[in-house]
């Protein structure tokens, strides 16, 4: 029986220890984890091998041959010592593996010294990071870079339901949950290019709320960083204050209800909002370019309609013209506050966000329809 | 309430007929239930209709509002049409009552099977039946689910109806095949293995029988409501759930009747093992499958309510917007997310040990049986069940080490949820004590219980790999969650189920199954088990989140790999249907005691006789005994004789322990 339970710790410790399990080490905190996964690998293998040598000896050894059909077993009702051992044993190997367990997770979880902050604020389906700039202003992106060997506490916010964020490489993740800022600390180590991922069901979109991390070296990060646009708009994690309205997270089920005043509103910042603010927008506050492509705007993504070849057309259509309005621009402010009521063909319904009659100003919406409509051909 | 002499017994000729109903319309049954489903459902109409209209609401009929009432009060009027309160009613109503005049007891044609009954034995088997039914549409939803993901990108399903697709299998499994078939296996076996004639109440036990479908078909016609299916998971995260379309209603009512099914029973049980009990059978001569329903029941009555609760909160926030949940609302944005999941897992993980302790009564009665040795270490197995009960109740939020919760929660739910393994281990380890030395019966129902052990192990080991939480915090919410949960619910319970189907079929069907068969069932379930779901650890691991309908490309190969294993894995259910269907009617007749086992359940005859036993039997010794010279577990004698009996013979397993 020893020699059953060698032959299997010999094949399965090498095997658990070969198998790639973990995706490439990306964060002082992924470095940890995976040592804390080798050493429970390691303890609970010989605990299955032993469970198993029982197993398979007994079967082996004691199975029923033929003539004994009419036998029983010893009568043994039990051993105390044993009862004992079993008991104790396993209750010292637990207690030991928690005490393993928190010293990592205090360590993980340890703020340091010179700390960044990135707020992440995430709704159906898209993130958004900002990163605190001196003077109250804000630069905010729909990708995430990050200087490398700099710790990073990340402060996650919602704006709908409860999503996640998670980076497979870091080994870190955290929910976003309405109403409350959830806190995340990570230290990369390794320079590269990683998803984030929602990991928590958030609407028909989840399996597509995704995201892009790039882990650089701190110049690149600071050049990356003093090249975008810093604005003093709050970052839309900031919950607007007109949201007491029934209904804001629930839009999906009433997509008219803040698309009508948000119409009406419009027209009011036409005249401040130009081109280039909208364009700020579309890759910025409102994310539009993590799902659409747009040559103008230098988006490329592919979960919504392509704006550059379908805005147009899909906006002439006769159907089109009757739900959305006659205009390129009814068309485009409509297809953004309520975007369920014409869905271009190949699509969905309960993708798109429908809260952006929340989350943006009337002036931003604005601008994005004078953008939008100058920017397709 | 039973229902075979009722054409007489609802029309009572002093009675001037006033009601010009057919008399089909007025016995309990299928066309009065339809009837009193459709009177339920206008009550729906008119009650909504009528408080719309006193509000000044607009429009008066509103599709929704209907809907929820009506999914009360339309199954309500069916339980009544089909005549589980008759009784009740008529006791209610100052009428005469029939007394129980058993003449409900038995089976005597398949119809029977559709009909109000109140034999244990009857509704024992119905409940297996239906849950088995649901076991089949649960799988094929998993096909569904495995041939959407058997390549990355979309295949037939949106990702809409992938969502709706995967909650449905999941609550379908759960509250409709796992929880419910112990129910059935335990109510036809239970009340034989104790020596009682019937469970305690038997009209409530045919009641909570019939909620059971009902709840089922709830769930599933959610796939007919506007907007699909509830599509928010089994477990209906609010404030996701509160926006849904109208299908998230069909869970959180649905769950409400299979909640209910669930507490009758698991009350039923309880005061029947406490109150009914043959003489002699003290609690530590009691089989350990009747100290596993105990336990469970224990769990079913506290934890229940919970779900319950949770479900009603969501169904008073999407459609009366009570905005528990809703944190947006009110001058300091009130509500308040997380509560929900602390009141949802405060019953879900207790509920998975209720969905686990009965297989490991199954187990226990198995390996000692096949082993020919007393189980190891009988009382030690007792208490370690009724540890897990109480530890089961302190460990709920490790489900939400990365939910925002407050960090220090972690920590003591941590140690809690790893030290719950330490009974579990006992039970493990004491299995393993019972095969030494044994003489092993490699039988179907040995294998499924050897296939078990290895299964659960791992599921264990994963599990307290999981309750280390900076590990858990890289896994939750990844595919390793979905191999740990089917590791423990198919591996753990679904085995138990089979071992347990295997082991008394020819107790409840008086029908031998193909043992042959029935390897073949074994060896292809075991194999492509483990090669559907252990790659699913390391996709996991790599960082594939569960709940989605499109992946990333680099895990193509493994989900490819898995989804054809899940097709041969779900073609294996065939072979077992097959056998059971084949042996039910065509099967070599069983003997009384096929397995040569002590328990009660098997000195009766296959199937057993309506009242169970002929003669009271009297306990005498312990339940194992196997081995032990000349030893009996019960005697089936005058009550005197059994008396004297039973105060001179001191069973050897009280010898050891006193």
């Amino acid at each position: 029986m020893v020699l059953i339970g060698v032959i299997g710790l010999a094949i399965l410790i090498p095997i658990a220890l070969v198998i790639p399990w973990f995706p490439s080490n990306g964060s002082k905190q992924a470095g940890n984890v995976r040592t804390l996964y080798t050493v429970l690998l390691l303890t609970t293998i010989p605990i299955f091998v032993l469970v198993e040598t029982v197993v398979v000896f007994s079967v082996w050894k004691f199975r029923m041959r033929p003539g004994d059909e009419e036998k029983d077993g010893p009568p043994i009702h039990g051993n105390t010592r044993l009862e004992v051992l079993w008991t104790v044993l396993p209750a010292i190997l637990i207690l030991s593996l928690c005490t393993y367990a928190y010293t990592v997770l205090h360590s993980n979880e340890a703020s340091k010294t010179s700390e960044m902050t990135v707020n992440v604020s995430e709704r159906q389906f898209a993130f958004e990071f900002s990163y605190p700039q001196a003077g109250g202003k804000t630069v905010v992106s729909p990708v995430l870079y990050l200087p490398k060997g700099r710790p990073v506490v990340f402060k996650i916010r919602s704006l709908d339901v409860v999503h996640s964020f998670f980076v497979p490489e870091f080994s870190e993740k955290i929910d976003a949950v309405p109403g409350i800022t959830t806190t995340l600390r990570v230290t990369p180590t390794r320079l590269g290019t990683y998803p984030a991922e929602c990991t928590e069901l958030c609407g028909a979109g989840h399996s597509l709320m995704r995201a892009t991390v790039y882990v650089v070296p701190s110049a690149t990060f600071r050049s990356w960083l003093s090249s975008q646009p810093a604005n003093s708009a709050p970052p839309i994690g900031t919950p607007p204050s007109s949201a007491n309205q029934a209904g804001v997270p629930g839009a999906a089920t009433t997509p008219t209800a803040g698309a009508s005043s948000a119409k009406s509103a419009a027209p009011a910042g036409a005249s401040a909002a130009g081109v280039a603010g909208g364009k700020t927008v579309f890759t910025g506050s409102a994310a539009c370019s993590s799902c659409h492509t747009l040559g103008a705007a230098g988006a490329t993504g592919t979960i919504g309609p392509d704006l550059d070849t379908r805005l147009r057309k899909d906006c002439a259509t006769a159907a089109s013209k009757r739900i959305r309005g006659a205009t390129l621009q009814q068309c485009i402010s409509t297809a953004i506050t309520s975007p369920y009521k014409y869905i271009p063909s190949g699509f969905q319904a309960g993708i798109m966000p429908s809260t952006f009659s929340h989350t943006l100003t009337s002036t931003q919406i604005q601008s994005l329809v004078t953008f939008l409509s100058s920017a397709t051909k | 309430m039973s229902t075979t002499t009722i054409p007489q017994a609802a029309a009572p000729p002093q009675v001037k007929t006033r009601v010009p109903l057919p008399p089909k319309l007025r016995a309990p049954g299928w066309y009065r239930a339809a009837l009193f489903s459709v009177l339920g459902l206008g009550f729906a109409v008119g009650i909504t209709v009528l408080i719309r209209w006193l509000q000044h609401q607009h429009p008066v009929v509103d599709g929704s509002a209907i809907t929820i009432v009506g999914l009360f009060s339309a199954p309500l009027g069916f339980l009544v049409g089909i005549g589980t309160c008759d009784y009740w009613l008529h006791w209610a109503a100052g009428r005469p009552t029939r007394p129980e005049d058993h003449s409900g007891h038995g089976a005597h044609s398949w119809r029977d099977y559709f009909r109000v009954n109140t034999d244990h034995k009857v509704i024992g088997i119905q409940y297996t039946v239906t849950s088995f039914f649901f076991l089949f549409v649960g799988g094929l939803l998993a096909m569904l689910i495995r041939a959407q993901l058997a390549k990355p990108g979309m295949q037939f399903l949106t990702e809409e109806q992938y969502n709706g697709v995967f909650s449905v299998h999941a609550t379908v499994l759960i509250f409709l095949f796992v929880i419910p078939v112990f129910a059935g296996l335990a109510n036809f076996v239970l009340p034989l293995m104790i020596g009682a004639p019937d469970m305690a109440f038997p009209r409530l036990n045919a009641l909570s029988y019939w909620l059971l479908p009902l709840g089922g078909v709830i769930m599933l016609m959610s796939f007919l409501a506007p907007g699909g299916s509830f599509a928010s998971g089994w477990t209906a995260y609010a404030p996701l759930s509160t926006t849904m379309p109208v299908g998230q209603l069909f869970f959180s009512i649905g769950v409400q009747f299979a909640g209910f099914s669930s507490i009758f029973t698991a009350l039923n049980f309880l005061v029947t093992i406490i109150t009914m009990r043959a003489p002699g059978m003290s609690f530590f001569r009691m089989p350990l499958l009747v100290w596993a329903n105990f336990s469970t029941s224990l769990l079913v009555v506290i934890a229940t309510p919970f779900i319950a609760a949770s479900q009603f909160f969501i169904l008073l926030d999407s459609s009366l917007h009570f905005h528990f949940f809703d944190a947006f609302v009110g001058d300091h944005n009130n509500g308040n997310v997380i509560m929900y999941q602390h009141v949802f897992w405060f019953y879900s993980h207790p509920a998975v040990y209720i969905m686990m302790l009965p297989g490991f009564g199954i187990i226990s009665e198995i390996i000692a049986v096949k082993s020919r040795k007393p189980i190891f270490g009988y009382r030690m197995m007792a208490f370690s069940l009724v540890a897990i009960v109480v530890l089961g109740f302190t460990v709920w939020a490790h489900h939400m080490f990365v939910s925002g919760m407050s960090p220090w929660i972690r920590i003591p739910m941590m140690v809690t949820t790893a030290v719950i393994a330490v009974p579990t281990g006992i039970k493990i380890f004491s299995w393993l004590a019972t095969l030494w030395r044994g003489v092993l019966h490699l039988d179907t129902p040995m294998l499924f219980a050897l296939g078990f052990l290895t299964m659960f192990t791992l599921g264990g080991i994963s599990g307290v790999m999981l309750a280390m939480i900076p590990f858990d915090i890289h896994v939750s919410q990844t595919y390793f969650i979905v191999a740990h949960i089917h590791y423990v619910l198919f591996g753990g319970s679904l085995f138990t189920i089979f071992a347990g189907v295997y082991y008394w079929f020819p107790k409840m069907t008086g029908r031998m199954l193909d043992d042959r068969l029935g390897k073949w069932h074994f060896w292809m379930t075991f194999i492509f088990f483990n090669l559907t779901f252990a790659p699913m650890h390391l996709i996991g691991i790599q960082g594939m989140p569960r709940r989605v309908a499109e992946y990333a490309s680099k895990f193509a190969a493994w989900n490819l790999f898995i989804s054809i294993s899940a097709f041969i894995l779900g073609a294996s259910i065939l072979i077992f249907l097959y056998n059971v269907v084949a042996s039910w009617r065509y099967g070599p007749r069983a003997s009384a005691n096929p397995w040569r086992a002590l328990t009660l359940e098997w000195q009766v005859s296959s199937p057993p006789p309506v009242f169970n036993f002929d003669a009271v039997p009297t306990v005498v010794g312990g339940p194992y005994e196997y081995g032990v010279p000349g030893a009996v577990h019960g005697i089936f004698k005058a009550p005197e004789e059994t008396r004297v009996a039973a105060g001179f013979t001191t069973p050897p397993s009280q010898q050891r322990h006193e």
